[in-house]
């Protein structure tokens, strides 16, 4: 057990290692533009335009029940109108960028261990290498660059779905007094707390993308480990996503504040 | 030229590669043999590079690839093009994007001239106008040679073949020796061909190695090997099964 435990914590520490080398070759290889740009533009649109109706549906609909549940408790104590100022803070610092990471994770990060590691064990991967091109350059760097331009682009939108649902909602549904409620919402939603959403979407579109092209790269053989690779990618992803999550808002929080 | 000294490949606790050693000329065509597993495949990831050993050098026109990083293996790689044994076709791609890849990647050649030079080598490989193809709809046979397309499109001097004609019918076995051949005469190519089948060594090696119990276990020019006496060579050759376990290994045991 205590063995197992120990194992199991290396075996992690390692991971993040192997991955944190792996962004850093990305990086390098970013720095001297040795970049396959029609991957680029076909992971973009793949990242972002393919994502669009996942990230849509769960951003308008976390809003609006957002705004329900903290209506049903401010309506005790009298203060619906500050509905929307939680709805809005909340989406933008909170909700939206890791709702949505969580959402792409799933869908992108699966989809790129599944792939990458399917080039793997049928040697595509070794046949790149041998045509002089560096596996890093052609397959990680467009899917990590994809990540990092559409993830706090489709956190926007998730955003600003949610705000917009919840409006719906509070004013439509339980008749909150709309003036009012939309001015304490820009009073207590500050520039902080949409630059903290924007910032976490771009580190957690990093995250998704590099973890799906480490587990994919260090895929183990056959169709099980695809398979294997693929869900790994999911779990390790969402999890290094909810953990920095937290260290990410004490952080931002400080460093933004102090700014 | 390409010299291995005292390579030794473990992968955990099996030793695939112990002390192997052998050199192959500029312009030589070599045609390494052996029984299935017997490690034929590593070795010629060893000399591309693919993988490294746990010991020993590989010279690659006498420098030392061991050492060296990804990135400054990609310099050497240029010089060699590869054909693996399953083709390692790019399964998102055409035939022709498969085929035009390197030309892509390490070149700047215009739109049309890309598409000339893919033709005159889909052509020399017997599979003219199949650029738009999707591998996955491709035979075994069809796919070799596109893989092979890939390998030489753009004038390696080294050419490494992974048994291009295993699985194959005799007929196709036969053009793809011709072909073989073929790149080797027209773009002076030194040449290295894996394999267990016999007609293809007899044919393109102009020397043969044959690998076992994971060292060259004999070397020589083809009729040399062929004919010698050792019992291991002779017994493979003439392709019949340990004698002790053909009396033994009946079903029951
Ligand atoms: N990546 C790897 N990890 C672990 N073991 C490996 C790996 N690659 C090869 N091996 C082992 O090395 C041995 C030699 O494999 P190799 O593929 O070189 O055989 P081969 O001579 O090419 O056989 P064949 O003629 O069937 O292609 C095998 O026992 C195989 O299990
Ligand atoms: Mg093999």
């Amino acid at each position: 057990m205590n063995l197992s435990v120990k194992q199991t914590l290396a075996a992690w520490l390692a991971g993040l290692g192997q991955i944190t080398l792996l962004a850093r070759e990305a990086a390098a290889a970013l720095l001297t533009f040795k970049v396959a740009w029609r991957n680029l533009i076909y992971q973009v649109y793949f990242v972002g335009v393919k994502s669009q109706t996942v990230v849509l549906i769960t951003g308008a609909f976390t809003g609006m029940v957002l705004a329900a549940q903290t209506y049903f408790q401010f309506h005790k104590v009298k203060m619906d109108t500050a509905t929307l100022a939680v709805v809005g803070v909340s989406m933008c610092s909170e909700l939206g960028p890791v709702l949505t990471a969580l959402m792409v994770t799933g869908r992108v990060g699966a989809a790129i261990a599944a792939e990458i590691g399917t080039m793997r064990v049928t040697e595509q991967i070794d046949a790149l290498r041998t045509l002089a091109t560096h596996p890093v350059d052609y397959l990680v760097v467009p899917r990590v660059l994809a990540g990092l331009i559409a993830l706090p682009l489709l956190t926007a939108e998730s955003i600003s779905l949610g705000i917009a649902g919840g409006y719906g909602v509070g004013v439509g549904l339980y008749g909150i007094d709309p003036v009012y409620s939309w001015a304490h919402m820009l009073k207590y939603t500050g520039d902080t707390d949409l630059s903290i959403g924007l910032i976490k979407a771009l580190i957690f579109g990093g995250i998704l993308t590099l973890v799906g092209c480490y587990k994919g790269m260090t895929c183990g053989v056959g169709a099980e480990g695809v398979g294997k690779a693929t869900t790994e990618a999911v779990v390790a992803a969402s999890i290094t996503i909810l953990i920095s999550d937290f260290f990410l808002t004490l952080g931002l929080e400080r460093l933004l504040n102090a700014l | 030229m390409i010299e291995a000294r005292h390579l030794l490949k473990r992968f955990d606790d099996q030793t695939v590669l112990d002390d192997v050693s052998f050199r192959i000329e500029n312009g030589e065509s070599v045609a390494i043999i052996g029984r299935s597993g017997c490690g034929k495949s590593v070795l010629l990831k060893h000399v591309i590079g693919l993988l490294k050993p746990d010991r020993g050098e590989v010279l690659i026109d006498g420098e030392n690839i061991v050492p060296m990083d990804e990135r400054q293996l990609l310099r050497v790689r240029r010089n060699f093009g590869m054909v693996f044994q399953g083709a390692a076709l790019f399964d998102s791609m055409s035939v022709a994007e498969n085929v035009a890849f390197a030309l892509r990647r390490n070149e700047n050649l215009t739109e049309a001239e890309t598409a000339r030079r893919v033709a005159r080598v889909l052509e020399m490989v017997d599979l003219p106008g199949t650029e738009d193809k999707n591998p996955a709809e491709l035979s075994g046979g069809m796919r070799k040679r596109v893989g092979l397309a890939r390998a030489i499109i753009y004038e390696p001097q080294i050419v490494l073949y992974d048994e291009p004609t295993t699985g194959l019918d005799p007929i196709v076995s036969d053009s793809i020796d011709h072909l073989i051949l073929r790149v080797r005469d027209h773009l002076k190519v030194t040449t290295v061909v894996v394999t267990h089948d016999m007609r293809t060594a007899r044919r393109v090696g102009q020397r043969v190695l044959m690998m076992h119990d994971r060292k060259i276990h004999a070397s020589g020019a083809p009729e040399e090997v062929f004919n010698s006496p050792d019992p291991v060579v002779r017994q493979f050759i003439d392709g019949v099964a340990d004698p002790e376990k053909s009396t033994h290994g009946n079903i029951a045991s």
